[in-house]
């Protein structure tokens, strides 16, 4: 028998698909205990289906798993709004210091007067960045950052006895996220229009606004990658309505040292430190979504809260604060890698952070926009909103264009969101990219638009060299398989 | 791709009249649009809606969008086929895949909708 050559192919059996009955992992030593009956064995089962294999056939799954990835140490990452930035190691290195990693939450505040002051610091550098002095780190995510703000934000008219404020006025073009925050806080959300410039209709703003507005949520820049230029006014119209103003934070990439939220008139925002501060995202996290405020709405900020007294450093509740909305001091490693990254860079290294980033997305976008449409055909901010309309007529969808990216390793551009643009692809390059890269990038794209017409299937039919090849998404979603039987054979469908 | 006996809304969907029950789905468009159809959320029978009042939601492999109804009045009909196989929507959003039936409580809501070729128009 000849055995054909694999070195590289990938074994692409589940770890269950490996197992053989009697192979283990480890040996238990011997019990120095005397045993125990349990007082109830009812609930020991041995008919769970367990994957025995040794220890090497583990670490060998994992490590080929592993190299499966697709991350921004291995490749081009450009997903819009996500801000896939290159997380510096030495972030890393300086929250694994003992003295940061090794401590427990539930430690006397006078044990780790440093994690505090560390935090206290974030605090600070954090209202600084923003111009938005009050500062709790205690959410764990962006999301729960907005919810913490909005609850602010109504303990607020609470406070003035105005309780029949309970509206939030939420733009269009916003994450799905700012709604869904609204909702839970509590808030009938009201949409406002974006104009045909891709800013908000500051008109039907002008309509919506009144005495119910709690609070006008805009993402700055705008999730289309601009800049509000009526920002000024609008933060006018919901003060004179009496709402507060919160600014979703996630595109704060675009703003550091250039412009200060508080500055504007914003009340509220959040930041997710694991975008624009260089921290970890989703399966690498945790997050982390500190939330900012004016010094008049600090006081009901989510516990805890860092604070410098006489007696040194504590973690305080304010004093009317919403609670708390987790356990513990919020995501404390995450905020020492932030720390690492703001202190490593200084202001005036964050600065040319937001300055290249903005430089990046409008040479992406100066070198595209004679082959596809600009959602918003202005100077963009970080990030930059491709429309494959015109590639749509042509018989290739954005989807079909993101797939084909992926045989370049590129990872493809945000799809299909803000969903009032069709066919967007929303690329945001980041400060962290060469413009070797960015240059390959803009070849890429415009070599895909030349392939419509020579060689479509191209297209349609990526990727083609990775290990997975096209995905049928729609059976997935609608027969989807959810946990593994010996009937299920993975590896032929 | 438009049908000629059959009224349109601006937010994309149709009504075919028989009598006084309108039956209601998606139009070509709207299926092109979304995607992949992979899951439909639609009301119980005997629902009363108004016009232009949302009535379920339709989600695809692209996104989640809100269904809106072209007429008012009461609910009669479910298109069950549409929800234990969304794929009908895509295939034959005029015929299999229509979604609910609706007895109109006023057939004059029929003439704030559109014809086949104002709709059409509109997509342009």
């Amino acid at each position: 028998m000849t055995i054909t050559t694999s070195a590289g192919d990938i074994d692409r059996r589940l770890l269950m698909d490996r197992s053989v009955a009697g192979r283990k992992a480890f040996t238990l030593p011997e019990s120095d205990v005397p045993a125990q009956k349990l007082p109830d064995s009812s609930f020991l089962r041995d008919d769970v289906e367990l994957p025995e294999v040794s220890q090497l056939e583990v670490i060998r799954y994992f490590s080929v798993l592993s190299q499966l990835n697709f991350s921004i140490d291995t490749n081009f990452y450009p997903l819009g709004s996500c801000t896939m930035k290159y997380n510096p190691k030495i972030n890393d290195e300086l929250a694994n210091l003992p003295g940061l990693a090794d401590i427990h939450p539930l430690q006397p505040d006078e044990t780790v007067q440093g994690a505090i002051r560390l935090l206290k610091n974030l605090q600070d550098d954090l209202g600084e960045i923003t111009g938005l002095v009050g500062v709790s780190l205690a959410p764990l995510a962006g999301a729960q950052g907005e919810y913490a703000g909005l609850l602010v934000a109504r303990a607020y008219h609470e406070s003035q006895n105005d309780s029949a404020r309970t509206v939030a006025i939420v733009p269009d073009s916003a994450h799905g996220t700012n709604p869904a925050s609204a909702a839970m806080a509590g808030l009938e959300v009201v949409t406002v229009r974006s104009d045909d410039q891709g800013n908000v209709d500051v008109e039907n703003l002008r309509e919506l606004a009144n005495e119910s507005t709690a609070v006008f949520m805009l993402t700055i820049p705008s999730t289309l990658g601009l800049f509000e230029p009526n920002i000024l006014e609008i933060n006018k119209i919901v003060h004179d309505a009496g709402g507060l103003v919160y600014a979703d934070g996630a595109n704060l990439n675009a703003l550091l040292g250039l412009v200060k939220l508080g500055d504007l008139g914003v009340d509220i925002c959040h930041s997710n430190l694991h975008k624009t501060f260089s921290t970890p995202h989703g399966g690498g996290g945790p997050g982390s979504g500190p939330v900012m405020v004016t010094d008049e709405l600090a006081k009901f900020l989510p516990k805890p809260v860092a604070m410098k007294t006489d007696a040194g450093y504590v973690m305080a509740t304010p004093e009317m604060s919403i609670g708390a909305i987790n356990g513990f001091h919020g995501s404390f490693s995450i905020a020492a890698r932030a720390y690492a990254y703001i202190k490593t860079l200084g202001l005036e290294g964050l600065q040319s952070v937001s300055e290249n980033a903005i430089i990046s997305a409008n040479y992406i976008q100066a070198k595209l926009r004679d082959k596809y449409n600009i959602a918003a055909d202005r100077y963009c901010m970080h990030e930059t909103v491709l429309s494959a309309t015109k590639q749509k007529k042509r018989g290739v969808a954005g989807l079909d264009i993101a797939k084909r990216l992926l045989d370049f390793g590129i990872h493809a551009p945000t799809m299909y969101f803000p969903m009032i643009i069709d066919e967007a692809l929303m690329v945001e390059p980041t400060e962290s990219e060469s413009k070797e890269t960015l240059d390959h990038f803009i070849a890429v794209m415009r070599q895909i638009d030349d392939e419509i017409d020579s060689s479509p299937e191209l297209i349609l039919e990526a990727p083609h060299d990775l290990p997975v090849t096209r995905l049928d998404e729609a059976t997935a979603a609608r027969k989807p398989v959810l946990r593994w039987t010996a009937e299920s054979n993975f590896l032929s469908s | 791709m438009y049908p000629e006996d059959l009224k349109y809304s601006k937010e994309h969907e149709w009504v075919r009249l028989n009598g006084n029950i309108a039956e209601v789905g998606v139009t070509v468009f709207a299926q092109e649009s979304l995607g992949d159809v992979v899951f439909v959320d639609l009301p119980a029978e005997g629902t009363e809606i108004e016009q232009f009042s949302k009535f379920g939601e339709i989600e695809s492999v692209k996104a989640v969008s809100d269904l809106f109804s072209p007429v008012g009045g009461k609910i009669v009909e479910v298109n069950s086929s549409a929800t234990d196989s969304p794929e009908v929507v895509n295939e034959e959003p005029y015929g299999t895949g229509w979604l609910i039936k609706i007895e109109l409580s006023d057939t004059a809501q029929l003439d704030t909708l559109m014809d086949a070729a104002t709709y059409q128009a509109t997509l342009d």
